[in-house]
């Protein structure tokens, strides 16, 4: 890969991070009132995903996608006006944290039912197939979706008929506060994956530059209409659940569990690699940072400052005209 | 011989007289044919899938063929998932275009009430009017036979409390036609309810594509003492009971709704300003369903109107017995619309 899109990578693992620890900051004071899903730890798997992906491939999301929706390119402004419930919010204050999209850039939804977007993004791709286009589709699911129906009556039809889609799994081993071993029996999606004759493949998810070649290899292979690929791309969040506690202690994670994954810290990682290979210093840290700031500071401020909608709009797109 | 054609074999080619009086005669099976094939012919965005669409039978008749016609990649079979199947199809809608997804019984539905509820009904207002979902899900309900309770069921009722959704239930040949063709080219999620008993119902139908707008009723019998609004497969039921009052000097107004979400609210109070006395009659269950709705809305609206307590003949709420002789008494009919009538005008 070259040094711009090395670089690229890392400006957007930066911008989730700095995005959501605002959103955390920010969260206590109760003015983003709407259910949020921090995405902290598994940046790697929504950049290296969606670098290869094209303006007008399609992205389903979880309800854990504000990674997803930054990294194929959604409007930040417009995210954060959604989680504020304005008006010029991304589904204009309609939607939420969970449901953020852009389907100027091809996301066109993020579902709070868990394995819901992956029969959608399953039906993007027979679209792209029907409509004979060279569009993919990447759905992004937890490791709590395998657990649903959706899961495999969509990978069986996306096998059958050999359509253009990559499964993105982002196994963080937790359904709420279930663990995976307690739901599953084995712990190997892409093992399920590969009995319904996908090629699948477990990597670590916080490796920005494995997901990104595996997922390079995945829709080069779906645009030449070989067929459906799954990654389950192995990580942790950092955060609990939902809002900004950590879910640690008796019951819950183990402390010793959390530390081992924030040492693994994707973004340390990926920042030691690009420092020693001379491609990341000082200056052009600061230039980020400072970008990603300026980005961050006017999209609260343009959020904050947006109209809520009006009980007069009450009706609005219930039906589409 | 499957039983459903068994039962449906043994009605009579009842007709509805419509208000396209210059077209030909035809069935409510070969109606829905035509829409079908119209619209594929005119909108190369249009393309049926479900369970056995392109078998031999072809959904009772109503998709024969039509792969051959079109193309496989058109018209094709599916794997028995019904609610990812649905999932799929509207995806497919969100990406531009227009799936039909075909249900040969309405009972499967309740399997895709998760695509179809949570996702595909509500994603024109959770996105902010940006993604919208046109697709058509139609349904075929069945009556009789030893059907029993999974192969019966008339459920529109409970669908109608799904906001974002349309819900279609054509009981003439010419409104099947032209409300699938409505409900194709319509921008929203539409849940097309067939009744397998009104497959040979014949009734005028043009040979061109045309449309019929949502939520415009019909008066199917113009009268003046009692008035039965009636749904789907009930309305040839109603008509039959509007025949045998006649001859008792009762004057029924038949009312068919066409379709019930949205529901036209106008044409039953019309109705009912003449009359003082409301019949409705469904296919589906009597608690919570459509009959329970339009009872609701009269009573919120215009109770005044009502010179009776309102009368509604649907389901008993029990599941659908098998056995012929409690079939008999768990079906309403024309007799129990007539007896109803009758109680009513004392």
């Amino acid at each position: 890969m070259e040094n711009e899109r090395l670089i690229e990578l890392y400006k957007i693992m930066q911008t989730i991070r700095s995005v959501e620890r605002k959103i955390e900051e920010e969260y206590k004071n109760d003015e983003m009132k709407t259910p949020i899903h921090l995405s902290i730890g598994q940046e790697a798997i929504a950049a290296g995903v969606c670098i290869h992906l094209r303006k007008e491939d399609y992205l389903f999301g979880t309800h854990r996608s504000h990674a997803q929706y930054i990294a194929k390119g959604g409007d930040i402004k417009q995210m954060i006006a959604e989680l504020y419930l304005r008006k010029t919010g991304c589904t204009s204050g309609r939607g939420g944290s969970m449901h953020l999209m852009a389907p100027d850039i091809g996301i066109f939804g993020s579902t709070a039912i868990v394995g819901g977007g992956l029969p959608l993004g399953t039906g993007t791709a027979l679209a792209s197939r029907i409509q004979k286009n060279d569009r993919v589709t990447a759905v992004f699911f937890g490791d709590g979706a395998a657990d649903e129906g959706t899961f495999h009556e969509s990978l069986n039809f996306a096998s059958l008929k050999k359509l253009p889609v990559i499964y993105v799994c982002e196994n963080n081993f937790y359904a709420i506060n279930s663990r995976q071993k307690e739901r599953q029996t084995g712990d190997n999606i892409c093992k399920i994956a590969q009995g319904y004759g996908i090629p699948a493949y477990q990597i670590d998810g916080n490796d920005v530059l494995k997901v990104s070649e595996y997922a390079g290899n995945a829709i080069e292979k779906c645009r030449k209409g070989e067929g459906p690929v799954l990654l389950e791309c192995i990580s942790y969040r950092w955060k609990g659940h939902i809002g900004t506690v950590d879910d640690l202690g008796v019951g819950y994670r183990p402390q010793e569990e959390y530390d081992y994954w924030v040492s693994k810290c994707p973004i340390k990682w990926y920042k030691e690699y690009l420092k020693n290979r001379n491609l990341l210093n000082e200056p052009l840290e600061k230039s980020i940072h400072e970008d990603i700031d300026k980005v961050i500071k006017d999209a609260f401020e343009f959020a904050v400052n947006s109209p809520k909608p009006q009980p007069e709009e009450l009706l609005d797109f219930v039906y589409a005209d | 011989m499957p039983w459903t054609t068994i039962e449906v074999e043994k009605q009579d080619k009842f007709i509805i007289t419509d208000d396209s009086q210059n077209g030909r005669m035809i069935s409510y099976k070969d109606a829905l044919y035509e829409a079908m094939d119209q619209s594929l012919a005119r909108d190369s965005r249009v393309f049926v899938m479900g369970e056995g669409v392109d078998d031999p039978g072809g959904v009772f008749g109503t998709t024969k063929g039509l792969h051959e016609k079109y193309g496989r990649d058109r018209v094709f079979d599916t794997p028995i998932a019904e609610n990812s199947l649905t999932g799929i199809a509207a995806g497919a809608a969100m990406a531009g275009l227009r799936p039909v997804f075909v249900h040969s019984r309405m009972d499967f539905l309740l399997l895709s009430l998760d695509q179809l509820v949570n996702h595909a009904a509500k994603w024109s207002y959770m996105t902010g009017g940006k993604v919208s979902v046109p697709l058509v899900v139609r349904t075929v309900s069945a009556r009789g036979w030893g059907s029993g309770a999974q192969h019966s069921q008339c459920l529109q009722g409970m669908l109608m409390n799904a906001p974002g959704l349309k819900i279609a239930a054509p009981a003439t040949p010419y409104d099947a036609k032209g409300l699938l063709i409505s409900s194709i080219i319509d921008n929203n999620p539409v849940l097309f309810v067939e009744h397998r008993w009104l497959y040979k119902t014949m009734g005028n139908v043009r040979d061109t594509l045309y449309s019929i707008p949502f939520g415009k009723g019909v008066v199917r019998r113009v009268g003046k003492d009692v008035t039965i609004v009636a749904v789907s497969y009930m309305l040839v039921e109603a008509l039959k009971a509007a025949e045998k009052l006649q001859a008792q000097n009762i004057s029924a107004e038949v009312i068919d709704l066409r379709t019930i979400k949205p529901i036209d609210e106008d044409i039953v109070f019309e109705s009912l300003a003449k009359t003082g006395r409301l019949i409705i009659t469904d296919t589906g269950w009597k608690t919570g369903g459509v009959a329970a709705e339009i009872a609701a809305i009269v009573a919120e609206k215009d109770v005044n109107l009502l010179k009776k307590p309102v009368v509604r003949v649907c389901c008993p709420d029990i599941p659908t017995p098998a056995g012929d002789l409690q079939e008999k008494a768990f079906y309403p009919d024309s007799e129990t619309i007539c007896t109803k009538a009758i109680e009513l005008m004392k």
